[in-house]
């Protein structure tokens, strides 16, 4: 699209140029059969046995192309983590794009290409979209919704009804990546560290974790509000308390200095490719050991157990002497002036 | 992390908690004056590690909290003008004034801007030309330097249009205004980037009222230490000023800092939230430099009459009178997300780091004795 160098409104018109862009820059980058039949809405059949799982996600990141990753990436990841730790298999998936009108076509094809090759990664199809064009100023740059759909084997029952006392708590790997490298690249905050984002699939990863333990009671990927805030949500809605040990939790040097000199706790900060297990305390070893198995789990540690502080409480005990209580974020993640 | 590790070492904690346990004889009242320092008292447990001798006690020392309605009005004010680009840090963004806060009036339209530094605002202004550029500067001795540095700057380069809103307070003032209170203090944790810009001469009235004051830093061990340099200061029956954070202040302070600050700002009598007014404890830009001065070229007058919520005891919590747990609206009306008083508006607020750290029960720390 060499001529045409910039998103226009006519892009989005539904006429010759709204075709061009699907023709040329998605379609090269998503193709499959079933979205290449072009359809108002993708057929497909049903799983055999089993459930289905349902989700769907927008991502509004700012900067779009970031360390580790950029939304096209991030917009497929997400939603496939989503429908994968409901013990979903991720199959299919929607993409809508809304884009500013003067959007560079070389970055949209970029990002389109990025999300063919997160979606491949996935082994999963992008199988409808939908493209608008705002005027200038109406969104910024680019917003993506992605929806997914994901089937659920037999006998798979993730639910924080699920977790009782004694249970393990694991994690898949090093906490506050994501946040720590959106937020060091934000205009105005240009830090010169190499914090990379852990942007990345989880479907593989719990494909061995249910392998390991079909009977896995829950997972959760902790993105917004981080570790913390998926603690808590558990602790309340399974009714326990919860203890994790300062001292077992992963944390990449550079992120925990970042989040040092900007006053934020790591345990706060958001990540796009960690999962939270909860497991029954006899089964944690195995589990432990099919998820370091695994590239995306390889830093997987046991952090803590259920118990300990009254239902819906999280505790740590921390690296100092005592324990301190860990409540979920409150407004947006600033940092201090003094 | 390096330098910083060592100073949250939990075995040498308790090392220096039980030479605190045998050394401290007399009952000792201690005022932490910096909201960092209340962070790492709540977050680490201290309070619960201490013998029953030793009381501390959270002072006024969050700039967020004490910075008046009356100036975050005005600075709400400023940003509904279609030619002012408001900019300010982060953690002034939430916190309420008399009607709304600074991020509801952005939701509203108002074009207000987070940053890092002032720098940055005089950036934006070169920027920004054909709009004006007004920098709400809070902050104690630590931040005033900065916006300082800010005008300075903007000087150099010939930006005329940066402007300073200045709810700039010194430490000085506020301490005297604790003198006079009836509060019964024996001591004082100072706090250790405050004084790296002034130096220790500005605790002289206190040394000299009998009260006894360490410079610490902000690491657990950090204030475990000042504690126990306060109880020998006790035990020899002597009252000086200390200084623990010696890796980061000195007795004389940060003499560049000092220069710029005393050439760029003059005293004002200003108005701390939830105290009232404190004769010269504020700073705005000096004659020479009022043409960077907000209030000078918005004739605008910041209101110096606010008045809490009824039920509040902000004022006695920011004066060491009560405790965050002694208000009857502390987790019940009032929150981190939804702040009614003064020391709730902030991450360093005496009640906001009570609601999210303060929860724990002595008895349940871990190996704590």
């Amino acid at each position: 699209m060499a001529q045409n160098k910039i998103v226009t409104l006519a892009h989005g018109g539904g006429g010759t140029a709204s075709a061009e862009l699907t023709e040329k820059v998605f379609m090269p980058a998503l193709s499959n059969p079933i979205l290449e039949s072009l359809s108002d809405g993708a057929l497909f059949d049903p799983p055999k046995n089993g459930r289905l799982a349902f989700s769907t996600d927008s991502f509004v990141i700012d900067p779009i192309f970031f360390p580790g990753g950029d939304i096209g990436s991030l917009a497929v990841h997400g939603t496939v983590n989503d429908i994968a730790v409901c013990g979903g298999i991720p199959k299919y998936l929607s993409a809508g794009f809304v884009i500013e009108e003067g959007f560079l076509i070389d970055d949209l094809e970029r990002i389109a290409s990025s999300m063919g090759e997160a979606a491949k990664k996935c082994g999963v199809a992008v199988v409808t979209g939908d493209t608008k064009v705002v005027p200038r100023g109406k969104v910024d740059r680019l917003f993506i919704n992605t929806s997914g759909i994901g089937f659920v084997p037999e006998g798979v029952n993730i639910s924080p009804e699920n977790v009782k006392e004694g249970d393990a708590v694991i994690i898949s790997g090093s906490i506050g990546d994501h946040g720590m490298a959106v937020l060091t690249k934000r205009k105005g905050l240009e830090f010169d560290t190499e914090i990379l984002s852990d942007s990345q699939p989880l479907n593989a990863l719990i494909e061995k974790i249910l392998k390991a333990d079909p009977g896995i009671k829950m997972m959760r990927d902790p993105t917004r509000g981080g570790l913390a805030a998926t603690l808590c949500e558990i602790a309340k809605s399974s009714g326990n308390g919860i203890t994790i040990n300062e001292t077992e939790l992963p944390i990449n040097e550079n992120v925990r200095s970042v989040c040092e000199i900007l006053g934020l706790d790591p345990l706060h900060v958001a990540n796009e490719g960690k999962l939270v297990a909860f497991v029954l305390p006899k089964n944690a070893g195995m589990v432990l050991e099919a998820m370091k198995s695994h590239p995306a789990g390889k830093d997987s540690a046991i952090i803590g157990t259920v118990g300990g502080p009254e239902a819906g409480r999280v505790e740590m005990k921390t690296s100092f002497i005592g324990n301190r209580i860990i409540e979920p974020l409150v407004g947006d993640q600033l940092p201090r002036i003094c | 992390m390096k330098y910083m590790s060592e100073f949250r070492d939990g075995g040498l904690a308790k090392k220096v908690v039980s030479v605190i346990e045998r050394e401290s004889k007399k009952n000792l009242r201690i005022m932490e004056f910096c909201g960092g320092h209340t962070i790492t008292l709540l977050k680490y447990g201290i309070p619960d590690l201490l013998p029953p001798s030793i009381e501390m006690v959270s002072g006024p020392g969050c700039p967020v909290c004490v910075t008046s309605k009356g100036e975050i009005d005005t600075a709400i004010e400023l940003s509904k003008r279609n030619d002012v680009i408001l900019a300010s840090f982060g953690d002034m963004i939430r916190v309420p004034g008399t009607e709304k806060s600074l991020l509801q009036a952005k939701a509203e339209g108002a074009d207000i801007r987070i940053l890092y530094s002032p720098d940055d605002a005089v950036k934006m202004a070169k920027e920004n030309r054909e709009k004006k550029i007004v920098f709400f500067a809070v902050g104690f001795e630590t931040t005033a330097p900065v916006t300082a540095a800010s005008i300075k700057l903007a000087e150099n380069l010939g930006v005329e249009n940066y402007f300073v809103l200045s709810a700039h307070k010194t430490t000085p003032g506020i301490l005297g205004a604790l003198l006079a209170d009836e509060v019964k203090l024996d001591a004082f944790v100072c706090p250790g980037h405050v004084t790296a810009i002034t130096g220790t001469a500005i605790y002289a009235p206190l040394t000299d009222a009998g009260k006894r004051c360490v410079v610490s830093g902000f690491e657990p061990l950090d204030i475990l230490t000042s504690i126990l340099m306060l109880v020998r200061q006790v035990n020899k029956n002597i009252a000086k000023t200390e200084i623990e954070y010696s890796r980061v202040a000195t007795k004389s302070g940060n003499l560049h800092a000092q220069k710029l600050m005393k050439e760029i700002f003059e005293p004002i009598d200003a108005l701390w939230r939830g105290i009232g007014v404190v004769k010269g404890s504020g700073l705005k830009p000096s004659t020479a430099y009022s043409r960077f001065d907000a209030c000078e070229q918005f004739s605008l007058k910041i209101p110096k009459d606010d008045k809490e919520t009824k039920g509040c005891i902000c004022d006695q919590i920011l004066r060491g009178k009560s405790k965050p747990t002694d208000c009857k609206l502390f987790k019940t009306a009032c929150s981190p997300d939804e702040p009614v008083g003064a020391c709730m508006v902030s991450e360093e607020g005496t009640c906001s780091v009570y609601f999210r750290f303060g929860g724990m029960q002595k008895g349940e720390m871990v190996g704590a004795k």
